[in-house]
């Protein structure tokens, strides 16, 4: 197999908490973060989300940002997650300059806007807000912030999002175009989401559960999460976390929203990560599926799985049972927990399964398991058919 | 970019009808907010399914077939697709609708057509294509940053041979009028032809979709070669040509050696000085383009600059109505596209000819 690409910093902002250690806490303890929304106004209070409880004036003060800052959730989210890779990871300031920055998000500040677009018209001091709205704003916000000054793009292909903005920063470090990038991505809870999945009627009214045969829908999340990754001659002696060893993309080229019955987008993606990995089906020995348990995904997903893995399908589990899908982020809170579970050497239980599907009969790991983790496959698979899987190692030391 | 990255199809859809500018058939604007030229979309699209797609999705698929069908590719490898400001359109309908209603009662169609990746998914569901997909969505360098992901598959993956890769944005009612509230649309009417003469702050805002067909073999429909591409943050008109002085030695490229520059002036008082600083001192002795005072403004308008550079090159002829000055365009065969918007997101195009 070839070498992966070195991931020495993560940062992380969930349901679960702020930052690597109450995340890790509470995915060891089997405690899920889904409750109804207290900070998100809607009338759906009674729909279980993932929610951060802080408020954005609370979140803007742990950034020192001055009052009339136009930092929307999401930016506020993203860079404390990515704060604490930068850290983590122990980027200098004068290596900031060139350190690319890739991040990924769908909702972008759609939460201002819905807060504010009847009103933008009246209100002057809202119209800072204006161009919040799209992908590439909160992006800047962040990366001024952080002080990054290398190539700076965002991702926006919905829920692969930034397992998209992983997947381009190892390619461009093993391409040589860059030599640090932070990597991931970004979404708030917002009305315009959670109204959308609504309609599609995808939403679950209790807590959500994956590849279950009575599953019934999704829980919504917020979160951001970022890695920092470097190539090999910036390492030195930095302890490497884990490293990014496979990625594949695929359209599922079936259905604006929904995945086809055979899964053949996630097949391929999970196909072509593996080729790039050079690593065989049988070598992956964990895998963090994207199960947001809807009817469509979860069944889809699991012949993909099926497809691939056959009888002896890896040990698997969603970690969305813990912090709601969380959209464009989801890629990169759920890159957070593989690294965490290849370093704790742990796979993390899911929560709220009962029965098998029928059609794939998966039982995905619901108790804490100690195992050697050597290589963790994580999906992620979105509107527009946009799928993609990411492979992360051990460093082999 | 190692290899050689070569551009064998072109589509695009703007304010100026196909040929528009060698043809000298320029339609001058008298208005701030401009919609594209539509084409005849039933020509690309069936008429069913043309009903339920907003502007930026026609465009978008249609530029895209244009594109494949001239480079004579049925299936590309990739698709990627860059969006300022994405499905605005279906994004304003859902948000009225939720709004106004409450949240409740909603309908999912607009909501599901919302996403940035609606158009680069629905170009792969009209092809089938399973291929790499991706969206990128940051400002004015939204296409450039699908550019230089184009680049990157084609150089990393030899069995990729053709990338399909495009830059799409719509106007809206109510999300680009709000361009007018903060100062992105200019307060008066101004006509598009005195555009650069307007000296006040804002511009014209326009649509389109350009797609460009990229491939590592050369073919009889070739343009030219994709040579590099950059995307940087400058904080000043000095800082910038720093960038484009790294950039052009990096290809080994004197600025007498360019036959151009593609200047993406906006008309924009506060940020025009990023391309007048560069006209003055730079790139003084060089033949100088525009494209704005013709296309409009929009986060993606440099793939109007980049199909028109590609033109150039295969007609070896350079329309009047783009210059900027007097100067005789030198037949080098390079040309570059220098863009910004609110003095953010900076990018440069490096095209010459095969």
């Amino acid at each position: 197999m070839t070498k992966g690409i070195a991931v020495t910093g993560m940062g992380i902002v969930s349901a679960l908490g702020l930052g690597i250690d109450k995340n890790l806490k509470a995915l060891t303890a089997g405690k899920s973060g889904i409750s109804n929304p207290t900070i998100l106004k809607t009338r759906h209070s009674s729909l279980p989300v993932g929610e951060i409880e802080l408020k954005d004036l609370e979140l803007a003060d742990r950034l020192k940002l001055p009052s009339n800052h136009s930092f929307t959730r999401g930016a506020l989210l993203g860079s404390i997650a990515a704060k604490e890779a930068l850290q983590q990871a122990g980027i200098s300031k004068e290596d900031l300059i060139a350190t690319g920055f890739i991040s990924a998000t769908s909702v972008g500040g759609m939460d201002y806007i819905e807060k504010y677009s009847n009103n933008f018209e009246k209100e002057e001091t809202h119209r800072r807000f204006i161009r919040a709205q799209h992908p590439g704003f909160t992006t800047g916000q962040m990366a001024t912030w952080l002080g990054l000054k290398g190539y700076t793009t965002t991702i926006s292909t919905a829920c692969s999002s930034s397992a998209n903005a992983i997947m381009l920063g190892a390619r461009m470090i093993r391409s040589g175009q860059l030599k640090r990038v932070v990597v991931g991505g970004t979404d708030p809870l917002s009305r315009f989401t959670l109204n959308g999945f609504k309609s599609l009627m995808i939403l679950s009214s209790e807590a959500c559960k994956p590849f279950d045969e009575h599953r019934s829908g999704l829980n919504l999340g917020e979160g951001a999460a970022y890695l920092v990754l470097e190539a090999e001659e910036c390492l030195g002696e930095k302890k490497v976390l884990g490293r990014i060893s496979g990625y594949g993309n695929a359209n599922d080229a079936f259905h604006q929203t929904a995945s086809s019955e055979t899964g053949e987008g996630a097949f391929l993606a999970i196909n072509r990560a593996l080729k790039t990995a050079g690593l065989s089906p049988d070598s992956i020995d964990y895998i963090n599926a994207h199960g947001t348990a809807t009817q469509n995904n979860d069944l889809s997903e699991g012949r993909a799985l099926r497809r691939i893995f056959g009888d002896s399908l890896p040990d698997m589990n969603s970690t969305k049972t813990y912090t709601g899908h969380t959209l464009a982020a989801a890629g990169a809170l759920e890159a957070v927990f593989s690294l965490l579970s290849l370093q704790q050497q742990k796979i993390f239980p899911g929560l709220n399964f009962n029965d098998p599907m029928p059609e794939t009969d998966i039982t995905p790991v619901t108790t804490l398991k100690e195992k050697n983790l050597q290589h963790i496959l994580s999906n992620s698979f979105g509107f527009g058919g946009n799928c993609t899987s990411l492979i992360f190692s051990n460093n082999g030391e | 970019m190692g290899n050689k990255i070569y551009i064998n199809g072109t589509g695009g859809i703007s304010a100026q009808p196909e040929n528009a500018v060698f043809e000298g058939k320029i339609i001058s604007y008298n208005q701030n907010i401009i919609p594209a030229k539509a084409p005849n979309y039933k020509q690309y699209i069936p008429g069913m399914q043309l009903r339920r797609m907003s502007g930026g999705i026609k465009m978008g698929l249609t530029a895209a077939k244009i594109a494949l069908e001239e480079a004579g590719v049925e299936m590309p490898d990739a698709i990627i697709t860059g969006t300022g400001e994405g499905c605005k359109q279906d994004t304003e309908k859902f948000l009225q609708a939720m709004l106004d209603r409450e949240e409740e009662m909603l309908s999912p169609t607009s909501f599901i057509q919302s996403t940035h990746n609606t158009i680069g998914g629905q170009i792969a569901l009209h092809l089938k294509c399973n291929g790499y997909n991706m969206t990128y969505s940051q400002n004015s360098a939204s296409l450039e940053s699908a550019l230089i992901d184009g680049g990157l598959l084609l150089k990393e993956d030899s069995s990729i041979k053709n990338v399909l890769v495009g830059g799409v944005d719509e106007i809206s009612e109510k999300i680009t009028g709000f361009q007018k509230l903060d100062g992105q649309v200019k307060k008066e009417t101004t006509s598009s032809s005195n555009l650069f003469d307007s000296e006040t702050s804002g511009t014209i805002i326009s649509e389109g979709a350009h797609f460009f067909s990229l491939s590592s073999e050369k073919r009889k429909t070739t343009y030219g070669v994709l040579q590099d591409v950059d995307v940087f943050q400058a904080q000043n008109s000095k800082e910038a040509s720093e960038k484009i002085s790294e950039f052009l030695q990096k290809n080994k490229i004197e600025i007498r050696e360019l036959q151009c520059i593609l200047l993406g002036r906006n008309g924009d008082n506060r940020y025009d000085n990023f391309h007048t600083d560069l006209q003055s001192e730079m790139f003084s002795e060089i033949s100088q383009l525009a494209w704005k005072n013709l296309a409009g403004d929009y986060d993606t308008s440099s793939g109007f600059a980049l199909q028109l550079g590609c033109q150039i090159l295969k007609n070896r002829r350079t329309p009047e109505t783009l210059k900027l000055n007097d100067i005789t365009p030198a037949s080098t065969g390079r040309i570059l596209i220098y863009n910004q918007y609110l003095g953010e997101n900076h990018s440069l195009v490096l095209l010459t000819s095969p």
